[in-house]
């Protein structure tokens, strides 16, 4: 197993975010459907992407949702994206196994836990549905990444939502790690793997 | 529509998921501050003709605008952030001297942090292990052997690891003994009393993880 240097900050846990952490940061970045409850004048180059009258539907990222929402001054309201919705809850609720994640939005777990800020009344639901979607799916993202050695998992990775890949990743290099001990090849002195992808690209550099 | 140029910062980054250094995308970070600026301008003048005149209807933009600023500021400092935590990376994997081509993927400030990060990390490696310093760089895997070598420095007499066993400490006798994590650290801490020096199979570093 490589010994690892580069440590970088973790995604938030649950409703909080980590300010430093590239995930967190991406996760963000998804948009979220949005009514406006007031005007925004002057906005001069930006104008052109924010409707002038109030009540208009559209979509804005989440980071700025998180900005603009205020629970007493109606600046904007929140609509539930349609996987966290009673339609999507009762499939998920049904069998979490075959529903593919990645599909319904990467960041599913991280946007749901970052939903549950907009005070919606289905909040509760919301967030019962997300924790046993993650209880039942987890079972197989541990045994599949424990067992699957040398093998193309590709086709099961792309149906998990982003912080099950994470979990498969560090399974899988868990895995490794063992079996590379079983066969001795632990204490192999062998060269880190950034230094050989240096090398690797600076051949590429040489070449015009 | 909005800090696009500085999630693209972001994506950069993301995108080499091992720890690799991108080069340093200084038009890309002068982009994100020069829509900084043009945004605290405007903030500024909205908020000056909120006050005089009384337009509270501005303030719905005011507050969009310094959402922007905050995440473009989120951005450029995870940026930098991580960027930092690459070159310390490359300290511990390559060592003190960084080839031409990860250089030139550095700024100069970079460069700098990472010279006075080498030289933090070898005065604490100097303040290590009595004289000699101890190198932590070196040895980051365990031993594979399972017993260490130990000479005595001092007389002791008689010492019970939590083991059971029981081993007579006198000056200058060489005990050998198991490499696991319970006598190891008591050993360790006999170490920091000068009470032994462990001599081999690894002079340096014991069979602890090694930590930054």
């Amino acid at each position: 197993m490589d010994t690892q240097s580069y440590f970088p900050v973790p995604p938030g846990v649950g409703m909080e975010e980590n300010f430093l952490s590239l995930d967190d940061i991406l996760l963000s970045h998804e948009r979220l459907p949005i009514r406006t409850e007031c005007t925004f004048p002057q906005l001069g180059f930006l104008e052109k992407s924010i409707p002038e009258s109030p009540g208009t539907k559209m979509e804005l990222p989440l980071w700025l949702t998180k900005g603009l929402y205020e629970r007493k001054r109606k600046v904007v309201s929140v609509e539930l994206p349609k996987v966290y919705k009673e339609g999507w809850r009762t499939v998920f609720n049904a069998d979490p196994n075959v529903v593919d994640l990645h599909k319904m939005g990467p960041y599913y777990y991280g946007l749901g836990s970052q939903m549950l800020h907009f005070d919606s009344p289905e909040n509760p639901e919301i967030a019962q549905t997300l924790l046993q979607t993650f209880i039942a799916r987890f079972r197989r993202t541990m045994d599949s990444s424990q067992n699957a050695y040398n093998e193309d998992t590709s086709a099961f990775v792309e149906r998990l939502d982003c912080l099950e890949k994470a979990l498969f990743r560090s399974g899988q290099s868990g895995l490794n790690g063992f079996q590379s001990w079983e066969k001795g090849q632990a204490s192999q002195l062998t060269a880190s793997s950034l230094v050989l992808n240096y090398r690797k690209r600076k051949i590429t550099d040489v070449q015009p | 529509m909005f800090c696009e140029k500085a999630i693209e910062l972001i994506r950069e980054l993301h995108r080499m998921s091992d720890g690799q250094l991108p080069a340093f995308n200084e038009d890309g970070l002068r982009q994100v501050l020069q829509e900084m600026e043009a945004l605290y301008e405007q903030n500024q003048s909205d908020v000056n003709e909120a006050k005089s005149e009384g337009r509270a209807e501005l303030i719905p933009s005011i507050k969009l605008r310094h959402c922007c600023l905050l995440r473009n500021q989120r951005c450029v400092t995870a940026y930098l952030y991580d960027r930092l935590l690459r070159i310390r990376a490359l300290r511990w994997e390559y060592g003190s001297v960084l080839p031409a081509n990860v250089r030139f993927h550095m700024c100069a400030e970079e460069l700098q942090w990472f010279s006075q990060y080498k030289k933090s990390l070898a005065s604490f490696m100097r303040s290590l292990g009595g004289d000699e310093g101890l190198d932590i760089t070196q040895d980051m895997k365990p031993p594979k052997s399972l017993y260490i070598e130990v000479r005595c420095l001092k007389d002791h007499g008689e010492f019970e690891i939590d083991d059971g066993t029981v081993i007579l400490l006198k000056k200058n006798s060489q005990v050998r003994t198991g490499c696991h994590s319970s006598s190891s650290t008591v050993l360790k801490t006999c170490e920091m009393f000068q009470v032994v020096m462990v001599t081999s199979p690894l002079s340096s570093a014991l069979p602890a993880a090694v930590e930054m």
